[in-house]
């Protein structure tokens, strides 16, 4: 009975790997678009202005794709788990802000002194701040059951008002530190370069790597596709889905206070506005990098070059100069098409 | 709205509707099979057929919601393409779906003329919807005021306002998918009063009822369909309960016998006096008790609504039970989460594979590595030497006929994502092993080869549940047939059980 069913089964096999041969190329163009659209984009600045390719620019440019692209690949976890966070702004600005406080030394009124931390310190407390926003986001969302949208919107209002009240509104501009205390060293991230590159430039990538390390090889990036594609049958195969949902978060806002050290460090001031609407330079990265709002799909190679396309798109049209408000149409246009091509690329295969 | 008036006397027994040689391919299943089928002015035609056995298929056919592969409609005489269910409607076909579509959110006159709405210079004419919605429920005997939210009405009061819905459009041809799943003797009453003076004003009714005797009482032709194609068809006054469930049932493909010449093990699964309540405080599992040894294998029969899913996702730890114990061999397993149930050897193989089985953005591979991932971990790294391994070997166990385990999940046949879904749990190497409706939605070849899984791994020792709405699946591999019905075990039979006598013991019918 064996032998029939085999011969009832062959045939879908043969068909199957014939038309993956026609899809081939058309495939490769959809698949790899954010990297031909990066291409085209180094193509056509590189033509119009010739500042643009050289070196130095492409390290500047990088520098700032740094800032978006740190929150950017926290937002790819969570939309991976098929929820959003719109916090990441607000935790970024927050993150820049607590790191300022703490350089600007703690007052322990009741000792009697004020307490310099070491940047390491400093640096630790401030992912730590991060790290919190992202537990509070994936508590309210996992265990809660509050949607991720309003979980989110709510965080980033909350931590948006406390970098307010912290700084009053303003901004911390001695964030040096000084021999004398020992806590020199903060602008080491946004200034120096190791190899000449920007160190907040290695610092993305060595979160790209650990992440794409993370979503390959491990058990935990398994379990994050699997309950991003379908929550219901990875909780019935024992994936501890709430475990993961928080995580993400976590992951996520840490990523963001990352950003808000980087930021402030190239900065050497610490703003409370700082890191406004990056949620969705984020999200936009995230899309254009061709993961699927739904959740399951998408990679860290495709975040980043979604960065990039951002990234050397904008500081090219500054290049050449092209008004501001151009630059947010044009943006805005590369989104769009983008989800257009997601659509095309995940639409069919749904019933 | 058109209205059809004719003269009934003249014309009953005309054919209204036909559908000729119609077939359905669905990916690679064959849900209908060249299916002739005629529907008659003033007649009640019932479609009798087990699950998956193409009813409701056949009547998303006929009332334009899905169009066949191929075969034709005709409407009076003239072939005829629906391209919607409103271009259905328009032509005087109107369907009462077996799952109810009511927003549950806007009232009962809102939904009764939803997207019909009456109009009036300057809007909506409530007053006069809510005039015909009273006396709707007026001719259904039930006292809902029109302005009450659907999400107040009990589920039989909500399947009353489906009913209701589909008579307000005046059709010549109604179909009931399963109307009466939900009602009360009385309201069944009511109903069939109503489908009486329908019929008697020259409305054609097609009627599906799982409740044999029920729809004997209401008919006056039966079709039965099984497996996608039509096994007979008769006038109500040539048939009887046994020629329909002969019909139905027939002389089913052989799906093996219970394996023999070995002794079953210890207790492998033990449920003490559990209760399920829903939040409404209904025991969907009340105070049940049942014992499976180690290679055992146990069916577990009931109609739709008997609690065979609530105990099966109660004992996997999807469901918390209310009280009572769950005990695999000697540990208490109440308290455990589903990981921690999976992990000392308790599997559920759920039943409906597309929402709760497979990952569909993931590999056959991934899918199939999924609930044993801790196996193949050193430190922080899968090992992928490993995993390959694991689903190679999974593949070969439970034959999935797939190009490897990097295809994509929705390249397989529904029976080979089944076995995908029996070899993700399969993999954990439990010592029971729950599995929902295993048969649900897949060819005979595919069920067979599924049962005989099932029977080599009992063999090993591995406890097999399997629940199954189809009564010929009781009589295959199972040493012991559990009957469920409304939520308590109401007999239990051992292989050499009739079929009839299983389907008396879950009501399905009245013949003890």
């Amino acid at each position: 009975m064996s032998d029939r069913t085999q011969t009832l089964d062959t045939p879908p096999v043969i068909t199957r790997k014939k038309s993956d041969k026609q899809l081939n190329v058309a495939r490769l163009l959809l698949e790899g678009r954010a990297f031909i659209a990066l291409l085209v984009i180094i193509a056509t600045f590189s033509f119009l202005s010739p500042n643009y390719f050289t070196g130095a620019n492409f390290l500047t440019m990088a520098s700032h794709v740094a800032i978006f692209g740190l929150p950017a690949i926290g937002m790819l976890l969570v939309i991976l788990n098929g929820g959003i966070d719109l916090s990441v702004g607000s935790t970024l600005g927050l993150a820049g802000v607590m790191a300022g406080f703490m350089m600007q030394g703690i007052n322990l009124e009741a000792l009697g002194v004020v307490l310099y931390l070491p940047v390491w310190a400093v640096a630790i407390l401030t992912l730590v701040v991060g790290a919190l926003v992202g537990l509070v986001n994936g508590v309210l969302i996992a265990w809660f059951r509050v949607p991720a949208f309003v979980a989110t919107l709510g965080t980033m209002y909350v931590a948006r008002g406390i970098a307010l009240l912290i700084t009053n509104g303003l901004t911390y501009n001695k964030l040096s530190g000084s021999d004398a205390l020992g806590n020199t060293g903060f602008d080491w991230l946004g200034f120096n370069r190791i190899f000449n590159v920007p160190v907040g430039v290695l610092v993305l990538g060595v979160v790209a790597l650990a992440c794409g390390f993370l979503l390959s090889r491990s058990a935990f990036g398994r379990w994050l596709y699997a309950s991003g594609g379908n929550e219901r049958a990875a909780d019935l195969s024992g994936v501890p889905v709430k475990r993961i949902k928080i995580s993400v978060y976590v992951l996520s806002g840490v990523c963001a206070a990352l950003a808000g050290l980087v930021l402030s460090s190239q900065l050497t001031s610490a703003g409370p506005t700082a890191g406004t609407t990056y949620e969705l330079t984020a999200i936009a990265a995230v899309v254009i990098g061709g993961a699927a709002l739904t959740g399951g799909r998408g990679n860290v190679r495709g975040t980043l070059l979604g960065a990039f396309v951002i990234g050397f798109l904008s500081d090219g049209l500054v290049i050449i100069g092209v008004s501001a408000y151009w630059q947010t149409v044009f943006t805005g246009a590369v989104i769009v098409l983008a989800v257009l091509l997601n659509t095309l690329q995940y639409g069919r295969r749904a019933r | 709205m058109k209205p059809f008036n004719v003269n009934p006397a003249l014309l009953k027994g005309e054919v209204i509707l036909q559908a000729r040689n119609v077939s359905k391919i669905y990916g690679s299943t064959h849900a209908l099979k060249g299916v002739n089928f005629e529907i008659r002015r003033g007649e009640v035609t019932t479609l009798f057929g087990e699950n998956g056995a193409g009813k409701s298929t056949l009547m998303k056919i006929l009332s334009g919601v899905i169009t066949p592969t191929t075969g034709e409609i005709l409407l009076h005489g003239e072939e005829k393409t629906f391209r919607s269910a409103t271009e259905a409607r328009d032509c005087g076909i109107s369907i009462i779906h077996q799952e109810l579509n009511l927003a549950p959110n806007m009232n009962v006159r809102d939904n009764i003329f939803m997207g019909r709405e009456i109009m009036k210079p300057g809007g909506v004419d409530y007053a006069e919807e809510a005039r015909v919605t009273a006396h709707l429920m007026a001719a259904l005997e039930e006292e809902i005021d029109p302005l009450t939210p659907v999400e107040n009405l009990r589920l039989g009061q909500q399947q009353i306002v489906e009913i209701a819905r589909a008579l307000s459009v005046n059709s010549q041809i109604l179909i009931m998918d399963e109307p009466t799943s939900a009602l009360s003797a009385a309201e069944v009453a009511v109903l069939f009063q109503v489908i009486r003076d329908l019929t008697s004003q020259g409305v054609a009714i097609v009627y599906i009822s799982h409740h044999l005797e029920e729809a004997l009482e209401i008919t006056d032709r039966a079709v039965v369909l099984r497996d996608g194609v039509m096994t007979a068809y008769a006038k109500r006054d040539e048939i009887d309960l046994d020629w329909i469930v002969r019909n139905m049932v027939g002389d089913h493909f052989d799906l093996g016998s219970p394996p023999q010449g070995y002794d079953f093990g210890l207790p492998a699964l033990t449920v003490q006096d559990l209760t399920l309540k829903s939040k409404t405080g209904i025991r969907l599992v009340d105070n049940l008790s049942l014992a499976v040894q180690a290679g055992e294998i146990v069916c577990i029969y009931g109609l739709m609504g008997a609690g065979r899913t609530e105990l099966l996702e109660c004992i996997a730890g999807r469901l918390h039970q209310s009280s009572g114990h769950i005990l695999l061999q000697d540990t208490e397993i109440s308290s455990l989460n589903i990981s921690q149930r999976i992990e000392i050897g308790l599997a559920l193989v759920p039943e409906d594979r597309q929402r709760d089985g497979l990952v569909q953005t993931m590999s056959v591979g991934e899918n199939l590595s999924l609930a044993s991932i801790g196996d193949f971990v050193r430190g922080l790294v899968l090992s992928r030497s490993r995993e390959k391994q694991l689903v190679n070997d999974s593949i070969r166990n439970v034959t999935v006929k797939t190009a490897g385990g990097e295809a994509a999940i929705g390249s397989l046949s529904g029976g080979n994502q089944q076995k995908v879904v029996i070899g993700k749990m399969l993999a954990t190497r439990p010592k029971v092993i729950l599995l929902d409706e295993p048969s649900r939605g897949i060819d005979i070849g595919a069920k067979a080869e599924v049962f005989r899984l099932l029977a080599e791994n009992a063999k090993k020792g591995l406890a097999v549940v399997y629940t199954t709405s189809e009564v010929g699946e009781c009589l295959s591999i199972a040493h012991r047939i559990v009957v469920m019905s409304k939520g308590r075990i109401s007999a239990i039979f051992d292989a050499s059980v009739s079929k009839e006598r299983i389907m008396a013991a879950s009501g399905e019918s009245l013949v003890a």
